[in-house]
């Protein structure tokens, strides 16, 4: 195993130091360390972080590795600086077995590049109709901790309520797509000013308001710990608030799209635009990123959706929900939260770790800690070009967007999935 | 000119006026005995249609056949379009082909915008999903122009199913750009939310015809298709004609000089009672004829005939 020793790197922002990295783990911090055995790494002007950690990833496989794989996903990850995903459940079939969710996390250990943590199915084929295996998901190879049927609501309250329950025998999680779907029929876009412009049926904020509500109400009387996807409203923000306030178990993710983008692209009526929750109003971003500053949305987390070519150059009612997001989350947050690394830290790497009950990741770089990490250099620029992503899709909202920050390696258990900006394999 | 017609957004005073003065004189072409120009000989219209609208496209392919423009029409039923072919696919033959300008009419709201990326041609909006439907506002505005000579400040009350409305979304932008008002009515569950800011500020909404009716020079009334009781809207098909149906009451509410319109096709007796349809203030046959003037003009100027 090759030893790393990066010089002048400034870890989660502090003064520059070296980090040795040897056997899988931080040997070593402190300034003019030397290490003859080790690969030198220029860190000057770089920022390390904790391996960043996504709790809301769509990987495609099994079922449509047309628009991405285990494989490919996991690079996509590494190059955005992720050591861990979770991949989300709602595969084809649907991972609500222990079989679909230890296949996908064998092959996230044959890729290598990033842990891949399967999420379960809440309810068999995400039917919302009856409990999938959940705790021979949990007691299965792939450890599962986070059950989600994302893309779907667990809409009846009855089998929510079970599902949060029946969950905390093995210290497990209910993430959930909030979203009333009666108030949803039909929906494409943010109902409001521009869906009326555009006549595209509206998602109102109260579908997933309400949903929000009832959860953390039902969360709060049963004892059971609740997660909340991708937030997109400023009125989701205020429930998740009084929530957190009474002392309810809630952790809440935001999605980077959500932080930079609204409605006002669907004007286009370019599908790459189209994503679920929708894009919201400029005040609701706004609420959002004060959230995520203030801790009452606890994590970003990507909600990275690849999608094949065909299910986005269509017409706008026609085409699949979902944004890339691996690639460029950093960047965005960057963008939005500024070089507070501490707080960028804390939200996509220990945060998320936690919420996700992975050991070994989310730690900051410190001797004796697993090296799992990420070198960023906050002063580069780059363009997005959709050709040029690891992704097998191409559905970035950011096409040829100049965004700050790179990521120049990511080390996962002390191997270097990215080196010099570009994946190792 | 604009190269597409894709909204009534797309229209500022002096373009939209040039179109219905250039209506004007193609209506003098349906007097005569041969009803035809040459302006846009060896010219290809392409009517591309995945609704069925006979009107709208019997409408159009007068309109081109009119100026002389080589017609294809190509409807989704027994087409290609049926085996799965893309909107994508389907311009790209399109363009192949040469089409100089693409009509088309599309249960997606927004596919002629994505249209328009595709092809270098022109294209014109003939209804997307619950949209706009531009030409229909523009033969609505000739229709109130020629009836009460001006549209600088008409007071127009659109009338029923605003939420789902092409028409209604095309004539409020259209109606403010020219100068006239309008006032939305129907029930609160079919009027879209944030309509005045979204389409033109000025508009009005109000929920009571009979308050509204005194006022208004032009009563424009919207099909209510009977599916949408189905989905809560309204109670009944008989509490909606009670509410915002145009009877014989109402339409004697109206000032002497106001007319009545509606795109068709009308429901009679639950939108518009047959009284009212036939009445000489109804516009409504009218409305078709000047559909095919009007569309003839959009064609013309698009495709930059240059003499009459």
């Amino acid at each position: 195993m090759t030893a790393y020793l990066i010089k002048n790197v400034s870890v989660v922002g502090a003064e520059p130091t070296d980090l040795l990295i040897r056997d899988g783990v931080v040997a070593e911090t402190g300034v003019g360390l030397d290490a003859p055995e080790a690969t030198v790494l220029d860190g000057t002007g770089l920022v390390a972080l904790p391996g960043l950690v996504d709790l809301h990833t769509h990987l495609r496989e099994p079922g449509r590795e047309d628009a991405e794989t285990v494989e490919s996903g996991s690079r996509a990850a590494a190059l955005g600086g992720y050591t861990a995903v979770c991949a989300m459940a709602n595969t084809s079939p649907v991972a609500d077995t222990a079989g679909v969710v230890e296949q996908v996390w064998r092959l996230g250990r044959e890729a290598g590049l990033v842990d891949v943590q399967p999420i379960g199915a809440v309810t068999v084929g995400l039917a919302g109709e009856r409990l999938a295996e959940l705790g021979a998901m949990a007691d299965s190879a792939a450890r599962v901790r986070i059950f989600s049927d994302d893309g779907h609501c667990v809409a009846d309250p009855k089998l929510m309520r079970r599902a949060l329950e029946y969950v905390k025998a093995f210290d497990g999680i209910i993430a959930q797509h909030a979203e009333e779907p009666r108030l949803t029929e039909g929906a494409q876009m943010h109902e409001g000013e521009v869906s009326t412009r555009l006549g595209l049926t509206g998602w109102p904020a109260v579908a997933e308001e309400a949903i929000i509500a009832r959860d953390v109400l039902l969360a709060e009387h049963v004892g059971s710990r609740l997660h909340v996807c991708h937030v997109s409203t400023a009125g989701s923000v205020e429930v998740l608030r009084h929530a957190k306030a009474r002392g309810v178990k809630v952790t809440a993710e935001v999605t980077p799209h959500h932080l930079l983008l609204t409605d006002e692209k669907a004007a286009s009526y370019d599908p790459v635009y189209k994503v679920n929750p929708p894009l919201r109003t400029d005040a609701d971003v706004a609420a959002l990123r004060a959230a995520l500053a203030e801790g009452v949305i606890d994590i970003v987390a990507t909600d990275h959706a690849p999608h094949a070519v065909e299910d986005k150059e269509c017409e706008w009612a026609y085409a699949r929900p979902g944004m890339l997001g691996l690639e460029t989350a950093l960047s965005i947050a960057l963008d939005v939260l500024g070089p507070q690394w501490d707080l960028i830290a804390e939200r996509m790497s220990r945060a998320p770790a936690r919420i996700a009950g992975l050991a070994g990741h989310g730690l900051d770089p410190a001797p004796g800690v697993p090296a799992n990490l990420t070198l960023v250099d906050p002063a580069a620029r780059r363009v997005i070009e959709p050709a040029e992503l690891a992704s097998r899709s191409r559905n970035t909202p950011y096409a040829r967007m100049t965004l700050p920050g790179r990521i120049v390696a990511t080390f996962l258990r002390g191997e270097p999935t990215v080196l010099d900006g570009k994946a190792v394999r | 000119m604009i190269r597409h017609l894709l909204s009534g957004a797309d229209l500022d005073a002096a373009t939209a006026t040039q179109i219905l003065d250039t209506a004007a004189e193609m209506a003098t072409v349906a007097g005569r005995e041969v009803k035809k120009l040459p302006a846009l000989r060896g010219r290809t219209v392409v009517n591309l249609f995945y609704e069925d609208s006979t009107r709208t496209r019997i409408s159009f392919e007068a309109a081109a056949k009119r100026l002389s423009a080589d017609v294809i029409n190509f409807s989704a039923k027994g087409s290609s379009v049926t085996k799965g072919e893309s909107l994508k696919d389907t311009a790209l033959t399109l363009q192949a082909m040469g089409a100089d300008a693409v009509v088309v009419r599309h249960p997606a709201s927004g596919a002629p915008h994505r249209l328009a990326n595709w092809v270098d041609g022109s294209v014109v909006n003939a209804g997307d999903g619950t949209h706009e439907h531009p030409t229909q506002a523009l033969l609505d505005a000739y229709t109130m122009r020629s009836r009460l000579g001006r549209l600088a400040g008409l007071h127009v009350a659109i009338v029923g199913d605003v939420l789902h409305s092409r028409v209604a979304r095309s004539n409020v932008l259209l109606l403010s750009t020219l100068g006239a008002k309008v006032t939305l009515v129907g029930p609160p569950t079919l009027i879209p939310v944030d309509i005045s800011a979204a389409l033109a500020p000025g508009t009005d909404v109000s929920y009571d015809l009979d308050t509204v009716l005194p006022g208004v020079d032009v009563v424009m009334m919207l099909r209510v298709q009977r599916e949408r009781m189905g989905d809560s809207y309204f109670p009944s098909a008989r509490e909606y004609a009670r509410r915002y149906g145009l009877d014989g009451p109402r339409l004697r509410r109206l000032p002497e000089h106001a007319i009545v319109m509606h795109p068709g096709p009308m429901n009679r007796g639950m939108e518009i009672t047959p009284e009212v349809a036939d009445s000489p203030r109804s516009t409504i046959v009218e409305q078709v004829a000047n559909g095919v003037s009007v569309r003839m003009a959009v064609l013309y100027l698009l495709l930059g005939g240059n003499n009459l």
